[in-house]
C-alpha cells in the first residue's frame, strides 16, 4: 500500500489487507487480502453464509470493518468513505429500484444523488435507457417491470455516474436464463465501453465461469483461493468444473449459516425478480 | 501530492457555493422522489383525510357540549380544529419510520446509503418530503374547517405562517420517527412502539383540551412536548378567535431547536439501518 494520500492507486481497484468483521465474537470475514485489478470482472464465490455479503457491505462502506485496511477505487475505506461512495456503483441483491417510481424517475433520482451536472443528466439517462433496452418502458412504474428489466434498471442507476468500480451482489439471482444472459451481456458491455471494473458475488458456479476473468473462493469467511476459472479447474483435474473446485475446498458443508431474516429477504427478492 | 494539497487547502468561495448547491440538489432529490410517488398514487391523501374528519365531526360535536373545555372566546370546535390539524400531521409523519423500515427491507434504502450524498442530506430530504405530505394534509383539514363554519383566519399572510409551522412540525415528527426506526429496525416492533408513542404525544398536549384542566404532572409533560408548541402557534394563526399562550417566537424556537437536534441524531444513527 502506498503512502500517497489519495487518488487512484495504480492498477488496483480494490486492495484489502487483513480485512475482518467480527459479530458478537463470531468472525464472519476472516482477514481477507483481496486485490481486484482495474478493468477485470472478478467473482467472489461461496455458499450462503461464507461472508460474501458482509465483505461486500464493508467494501461499499455500509459496514465498518473490525480490523484490517482497504482501499477501494483509490481511496481509504475508513478515512474517505464518501470519496469511495462517489467512485463506486453498487447493485444490492435486494430490490433497489423504487417500484413506485417510473424507470426514468429512478434514474433521475440517481443522477441527482450522484451530482451529475444538470446539462448531462438527460443525455446520460437516455444513453442508459438505450443501453439497457428500457426506452419504451421508461415512463412505466418500475413495479410493473419484469425481473430482468428491474435488474438492468438497477445496473443503469448504479452506473450513471460512470463509476470506476461496479459491485454487484448476486446479480442474476431469481432470473430466467434469457434475462440472465441479458444481464451478463450488459455487464460485459459496461466494461468494454467504460473500462469499468466489476466485482460480483455469486453462488452459481456457471455464472462465475461464464462471466469472470478471475474468481476468489470464500469459505467460512476466509479467501481460500484466487485464480482464473481455467487455472482453478486445471488444478483439480482435466474435466473438473468450478463446482469440483469448490467441493475440494469446502467439503460437503456447502451451506453453513445465515438466519431466517436472510432467507426471508433472499426469497422475497427472488420472488420479485422472478 | 497535488490531491493532498487540494484536500488541505480551505475551499474557495466558488467551491463552497457549489458544495451548498450539491447538498441542496441531494436534499431535493430525496424529497422530489417522494412527491412523485404521491402523485402516482394520491389515494393515501384521501384516506388520511378521513381521520381528521371523524375527529371534528364526531368527537368535536359531542365534546362541544361539555362546558369549560373551550378557552378563549371561540367555541370548542374552533379550539379543536388546530389540534386536529396538528394531529393529522403528527400521524402522517410518524408513518415515516415504518416507510424507512419498509425501504430498508426492500433494499431501496441501500441505494441512498451507498450514494455520495451526506447522511444529513438524506435525513433532511425525508423531512422535507414529510413536510410536503403534511401540507397536502393541511389543505384537507382547512377545507373541512371552512365547511364546518370554524372561524378560520383567511388573512393571506396567516395561512403562509400555518404552512411553515406544518412543514416544521412534519419534519420534526418524521425525523423522530426515523430515529425510532433506526433503533427498532423491524416493522413489527415499530408498530408496537409507534402506538405507544403517538398516543401520549397526542393526549399529553394541548391538542384537544386546554392544559389548564390537567393535573400538575401532566401539565409538566405537556410543556415538554413539542406538539404543544406546534398547536399553540397553529391556534394563533389558523383562527380569528384564539391567541398564542407562549408567544409565537417561543413556539417557533422550540420547534426549530428540537428539529435540529433530531436531524443531528438521525444523521448519526441512520447508517445502522443498512448494516
Amino acid at each position: 500500500m502506498t503512502n500517497a494520500a489519495d487518488g487512484p492507486a495504480g492498477p488496483l481497484q480494490i486492495e484489502t489487507r487483513g480485512l475482518a468483521k467480527v459479530f458478537d465474537g463470531r468472525t464472519v470475514v476472516d482477514h481477507v487480502d483481496l486485490a481486484v485489478r482495474s478493468g477485470e470482472i472478478f467473482g467472489l464465490i461461496g455458499p450462503n453464509g461464507a461472508g460474501k455479503s458482509t465483505l461486500i457491505k464493508m467494501l461499499t462502506t455500509l459496514l465498518p470493518p473490525s480490523a484490517g485496511e482497504a482501499r477501494v477505487a483509490g481511496y481509504d475505506l475508513r478515512t474517505r468513505p464518501q470519496a469511495v461512495r462517489a467512485r463506486i456503483g453498487y447493485v444490492p441483491q435486494l430490490l433497489s429500484a423504487d417500484g413506485a417510481l417510473t424507470g426514468y424517475e429512478n434514474l433521475l433520482l440517481s443522477a441527482r444523488l450522484y451530482l451529475i451536472p444538470r446539462a448531462e443528466r438527460l443525455p446520460r439517462i437516455r444513453e442508459a435507457l438505450a443501453m439497457t433496452g428500457l426506452e419504451a418502458a421508461a415512463d412505466r412504474l418500475a413495479q410493473h417491470y419484469s425481473g430482468g428489466m428491474l435488474r438492468r434498471l438497477e445496473i443503469a442507476q448504479s452506473t450513471l455516474h460512470r463509476p470506476a468500480l461496479l459491485i454487484m451482489d448476486e446479480p442474476t439471482v431469481g432470473l430466467d436464463p434469457v434475462a440472465r444472459d441479458m444481464v451478463w451481456d450488459h455487464v460485459r458491455d459496461l466494461r468494454r465501453r467504460y473500462g469499468t471494473t466489476i466485482l460480483i458475488t455469486t453462488h452459481v458456479m456457471e455464472e462465475a465461469d461464464a462471466l469472470c476473468d478471475r474468481v476468489g473462493i470464500l469459505h467460512g469467511g476466509r479467501l481460500e483461493k484466487v485464480g482464473t476459472p481455467a487455472a482453478l479447474k486445471a488444478e483439480i483435474g482435466p474435466d473438473a468444473t468450478l463446482d469440483d473446485v469448490f467441493a475440494a475446498i469446502a467439503g460437503h458443508d456447502k451451506e453453513t449459516e445465515g438466519d431466517l431474516h436472510d432467507v426471508r429477504l433472499a426469497r422475497r427478492s427472488a420472488a420479485e425478480h422472478g | 501530492m497535488t490531491s493532498a494539497s487540494r484536500a488541505g487547502a480551505p475551499p474557495s468561495m466558488a467551491e463552497g457555493l457549489s458544495r451548498v448547491g450539491g447538498y441542496a440538489t441531494q436534499v431535493f432529490a430525496v424529497a422530489d422522489a417522494e412527491v412523485r410517488k404521491l402523485r402516482h398514487d394520491p389515494s393515501e391523501l384521501l384516506t388520511r383525510a378521513i381521520q381528521p374528519a371523524i375527529w371534528l365531526l364526531l368527537f368535536g360535536e359531542v365534546m362541544a357540549q361539555v362546558r369549560g373545555l373551550a378557552s378563549g372566546e371561540g367555541n370548542y370546535i374552533d379550539f379543536l380544529a388546530p389540534g386536529i390539524l396538528a394531529q393529522s400531521v403528527l400521524f402522517a409523519a410518524i408513518f415515516y419510520g415504518i416507510a424507512a423500515i419498509w425501504e430498508r427491507d426492500l433494499g431501496v434504502l441501500h441505494r441512498y446509503m451507498v450514494s455520495p450524498a451526506p447522511r444529513s442530506a438524506l435525513v433532511l430530504g425525508k423531512a422535507v418530503s414529510s413536510a410536503v405530505r403534511g401540507l397536502s394534509q393541511a389543505v384537507v383539514v382547512y377545507l373541512l374547517a371552512i365547511v364546518l363554519g370554524i372561524a378560520v383566519d383567511l388573512n393571506p399572510l396567516h395561512p403562509i405562517v400555518v404552512a411553515a409551522l406544518i412543514a416544521l412540525g412534519s419534519g420534526l415528527f418524521s425525523t423522530f420517527s426515523l430515529i425510532i426506526a433506526c433503533i427498532v429496525k423491524t416493522r413489527e416492533r415499530f408498530m408496537g412502539i409507534g402506538q405507544v408513542l403517538t398516543m401520549p404525544i397526542f393526549f399529553a398536549s394541548n391538542a384537544i383540551y386546554p392544559i389548564d384542566i390537567m393535573p400538575a404532572w401532566l401539565k409538566a409533560v405537556s410543556l415538554a412536548n413539542p406538539l404543544t408548541y406546534e398547536v399553540d402557534a397553529l391556534r394563533a394563526f389558523m383562527l380569528t378567535t384564539q391567541e398564542s399562550r407562549y408567544g409565537i417566537g417561543t413556539d417557533c424556537l422550540v420547534l426549530l431547536a428540537v428539529t435540529v437536534v433530531l436531524v443531528a441524531i438521525a444523521t448519526r444513527m441512520c447508517p445502522r439501518m443498512t448494516t
